[in-house]
């Protein structure tokens, strides 16, 4: 399935969110939306991803 | 010193965390300037972002997420969501920018974000202008803070209109008000408090300074200064001269 990562498109072999952030290696803190809406950390391995999709996957960083 | 959502701040002084030239030296200004609240902000996952939540947090401040660069309502809803999760506080410092180069606040947008976000349980820092009518509209849309620009974001010119923002501080007498943004010198932030304001929020004065933590010391000292000034009931400025020596008694020698 072909879906974009932060902006890049990438292939994945699993179906949901919570496959796709383990297939990148994304761990500890981080937050994601899917085509811009919140997706609660705790429904990431329920939500299936679609081809297509955009997926954002954000952590903390300097801000003012 | 008014609460901030029920929480009392530690000092009168919000830092930003961005621009620093090293982390090392983020530190160290932190730990000069006393500053009790650290902004932040999210980005794309890159790497660093583990390593710098593990910084803030040995910081040991208050931290209030922003929701920078946002230009819609959905937007910021979508990334002030993101930051009550990842960071862990109902706290959201609410920016929609409105104008690319002034880094203006829609203050339309920004009544209908804060509206939203409040019904959502969250506790809204609405980044705004020193309109009194936008005041009014996101207080009533459940904001218990403002805080108005002083100068566009980055600018460094200080308060471009003091008139207006003792103005707001006369009309919200009970409100924490805060300015944000366009401070750079101790001065303006000394003035900021003296007009009778809660806090300043500020950044790029102190991270872009030649010594950063030399000048987060001098923010601190010029917070405390302006806001001793405030209570202390400073005199009325005067057109004409009024001697401050005694006039009786002074010898007759010409």
């Amino acid at each position: 399935m072909k879906i974009v990562l932060n902006g890049e498109p990438r292939e994945m072999r699993g179906e949901t969110l919570s496959d796709l952030l383990q297939e990148s290696g994304f761990s500890g803190r981080v937050a994601t939306a899917v085509n811009e809406d919140f997706v609660p950390s705790s429904l990431r391995i329920a939500h299936k991803l679609n081809d297509g999709d955009r997926v954002e996957v954000v952590a903390p960083m300097q801000g003012g | 010193m008014k609460l901030f959502y029920g929480t009392q701040l530690p000092n009168p002084l919000m830092l930003g965390t961005a621009q620093y030239p090293s982390p090392a030296i983020l530190e160290q200004a932190f730990r000069d300037s006393g500053a009790g609240v650290a902004t932040v902000s999210l980005r794309r996952e890159s790497g660093a972002g583990q390593t710098f939540w593990q910084m803030i947090r040995d910081l040991g401040v208050l931290i209030l997420p922003n929701t920078a660069g946002c230009h819609t309502v959905k937007e910021a809803v979508t990334t002030a969501h993101m930051a009550r999760e990842v960071f862990d506080t109902k706290w959201i410092k609410l920016e929609l920018i409105g104008h690319t180069d002034s880094l203006q606040p829609d203050v339309f947008q920004l009544v209908e974000a804060a509206r939203i976000l409040t019904e959502d349980g969250f506790q809204v820092f609405p980044y705004t202008t020193d309109d009194l009518i936008v005041g009014e509209q996101l207080l009533a849309a459940g904001c218990e803070v403002l805080m108005p620009w002083g100068a566009p974001i980055g600018s460094g010119r200080g308060l471009n209109n003091a008139y207006a923002l003792r103005a707001m501080r006369a009309e919200f007498p009970d409100v924490p008000l805060v300015v944000d943004a366009g401070i750079g010198l101790p001065s303006h932030a000394s003035h900021a408090m003296e007009l009778g304001y809660d806090a300043v929020l500020l950044n790029t004065a102190v991270a872009r300074a030649g010594d950063p933590a030399m000048m987060a010391k001098a923010m601190k000292l010029a917070i405390e200064a302006g806001h001793l000034s405030y209570q202390a009931d400073p005199i009325e400025a005067r057109d004409m001269a009024e001697p401050s020596t005694p006039v009786i008694g002074k010898a007759f020698l010409s």
